[in-house]
């Protein structure tokens, strides 16, 4: 790419050994796959893309939309909707607000109204960072916001996964909102709209099992961990080792369950060209 | 009479122990000791009474999870007539963690479906210990598909620690047979009667219960997560399941109060083991009013309740 090679020589890395003594907190980070020391701002504007090994650091539900949507066309949905405290957990409160402080997000997903390519889609977007992602009443309340407001609209849905399943802390009604957010997948189904499913790093548990294995069109960017039950407990649970790549995206398009594999650097094209297949209405006979 | 004993059961077991040998003495021997009987008698009601009054959550786990608890084959068999049990998925094969036919309810051809446990080891192998694999749950979906065909009403019994977790589970997609079956049980065009009768476990128990009347037994629980689990993930200590239980709000009354279920179905004092005959007896009673109820609503308007009663679940503030 020619691009790549313009960008190679301002591209600054540092050796983890040599640089280690003296990080400045936040202007530097180190891949977690090869151990390279980036610095942030090139980290930013390539993607969160590792420039040694090119795998994915976890992307913020922000910089996704960023990365994703036509600029200046993101007009968020929900954006006060808070969790509060069903099952009156002790602590529960108190890792919301340290959360909320440390990703200066409400809630572990972002929805809003946006245009891609020009197309209008109603988009929700899951911060791993957030409690790791888990779903609780707000995941689920903005999920079945976002599809009826697609339904309202008649756009079509995309949603970025990024979570570890659902959130323990408000037990039973986590477990409720997979219910509730395939439920209304239901009916747009029926109402004949267009939902694109993007598995990001990882998808498991109630997440998997509920509306991001519904879209229409399941893509899923390389190497993330997607599946059902961590890996930790199949291992507890079957006392055998797990097979190398298990639960990646490759391995869930090798298995059936994901349509595509995108790069990041391609997601938001694939995402374009195919809501423009689905922009002329289709062919119904009579 | 049970076999198996949890420590809070043994002091009943006992008094009643002693009132069979009573019982024994007194027609040996010839010599009237009712008075003595029933003094035992009501003794042992009483401490029943109390012990199970106040049975503490993980209490109820432990019955719920109860090896001589009855399970949807004893249900099948006492409430149910003239069981067809079909198999397989159509899709990779038969799952024996999951059961599922026709058969008359009442006069009314219905369609049941159930995870069923092993009655003792070797069995609870077959059964898988009830987890379904992705073609329980495909199974499942298959047959309330084909009972949505026949305007046949669901009836569905809960029973599950959860989906299993394996590597040919992960290969077959458990997390998508799970999500297909939430989705499609949403828009089934027949009334679905859901009954947790022993354990509710995660995404596994909530593939077959998308009802449209959702019911648990007194005794049993329906959670997130085995408690083990929770203790686990939260607190990195699988021994604290006890507690894990006591804050996870997964008995029936707890369900209630939040909203999730419509009913809870009394047990016979003692819980279910104690007397199936009883218990079944009682299930019957609550599947008929619940049907009864749902078989005169018409098909659009059962959907919209249905969908409304899971869309309003969640706590939270608009903002
Ligand atoms: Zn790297």
């Amino acid at each position: 790419m020619f691009k790549d090679l313009f960008r190679k020589p301002k591209y600054v890395t540092v050796h983890a050994d040599t640089a280690k003594k003296d990080i400045p907190e936040g202007l530097w980070q180190k891949c977690p796959v090869c151990n390279e020391i980036v610095y942030t701002k090139e980290l930013d504007r390539d993607l969160k893309t590792c420039k040694k090994c090119g795998s994915y650091f976890k992307m913020g539900a922000w910089e996704r939309i960023k990365a994703t949507v036509d600029e200046g066309s993101f007009n968020e949905l929900d954006a006060g909707m808070v969790s509060i405290n069903p099952l009156g957990f002790k602590d529960y409160p108190e890792k919301i607000t340290s959360a909320q402080q440390a990703t200066k997000l409400r809630e572990a997903i972002v929805t809003g109204e946006a245009a891609i390519g020009g197309r209008p889609v109603i988009i929700g977007v899951m911060d791993p960072n957030f409690i790791m992602g888990s779903m609780g009443s707000v995941v689920g309340e903005k999920v079945t916001r976002a599809a009826e407001r697609a339904v309202e609209k008649s756009v079509p849905l995309i949603i970025f996964s990024a979570s570890g399943g659902a959130r323990m802390q408000e037990g039973i009604i986590s477990l409720m909102q997979m219910a509730k957010t395939c439920g209304v997948l239901a009916r747009l189904d029926k109402a004949g709209l267009l939902f694109i499913s993007v598995l990001t790093n990882p998808t498991t548990g109630g997440v998997t099992a509920s509306f991001a294995s519904m879209g229409d069109i399941i893509l899923a960017e390389p190497g993330a961990q997607i599946g059902f039950t961590g890996p930790r407990v199949i291992e507890q649970t079957i006392r055998q080792k797990l097979p190398e790549g298990f639960q990646t995206a490759e391995f869930m398009l090798e298995h059936g369950f994901v349509d595509m594999v995108v790069p990041r650097s391609q997601m938001k094209s694939t995402l374009a060209r195919l809501l423009d297949l689905h922009s002329t209405g289709g062919y119904k006979n009579g | 009479m049970a076999n198996i004993l949890l420590e809070f059961e043994k002091p009943i077991v006992e008094l009643e122990a002693k009132i069979q040998e009573l019982k024994n003495f007194s027609s040996e021997k010839e010599i009237d000791l009712s008075d003595e009987i029933k003094t035992l008698q009501n003794k042992a009601d009483s401490l029943t009474r109390e012990i199970y009054g106040k049975l503490t959550p993980w209490q109820r786990v432990l019955l719920a999870r109860h090896p001589e608890r009855p399970g949807t084959a004893d249900y099948i068999k006492l409430i149910f007539e003239d069981f067809f049990e079909l198999h397989g998925d159509r899709r990779f094969g038969d799952d024996p963690a999951v059961i599922g036919g026709i058969a008359r309810f009442n006069g009314q051809p219905v369609t049941v479906i159930g995870h069923v446990k092993g009655k003792d080891t070797k069995d609870n192998l077959t059964r898988n210990f009830g987890m379904p694999h992705p073609e329980g749950n495909r199974k499942a979906i298959r047959l309330m598909e084909q009972a949505e065909k026949f305007g046949r009403p669901v009836i569905s019994f809960v029973d599950t620690p959860g989906a299993f977790p394996g590597i040919g589970a992960e290969e077959r997609g458990q997390a998508e047979a799970i999500a297909t079956n939430l989705t499609r049980m949403m828009s089934l065009k027949v009334p679905v009667i859901a009954t947790v009768i022993g354990e509710g476990g995660s995404g596994g128990a909530l593939a077959i219960a998308i009802g449209d009347h959702v019911a648990m037994l007194e005794n049993s629980v329906y959670s997130i997560s085995s408690p083990e689990a929770f203790a686990s993930i939260l607190w990195k200590d699988p021994a604290k399941a006890n507690e894990a239980a006591a804050v996870m709000k997964m008995t029936a009354r707890d369900l209630e109060e939040l909203g999730v279920i419509d009913e809870i179905v009394p047990e016979p004092l003692g819980g279910a083991h104690r007397n199936k005959e009883e218990m079944a007896k009682i299930l019957c009673r609550s599947l008929k009013k619940s049907l009864n109820g749902l078989m005169k609503i018409p098909d659009d308007k059962l959907l919209e309740k249905r969908f409304e009663k899971f869309r309003g679940i969640g706590q939270f503030v608009s903002g």
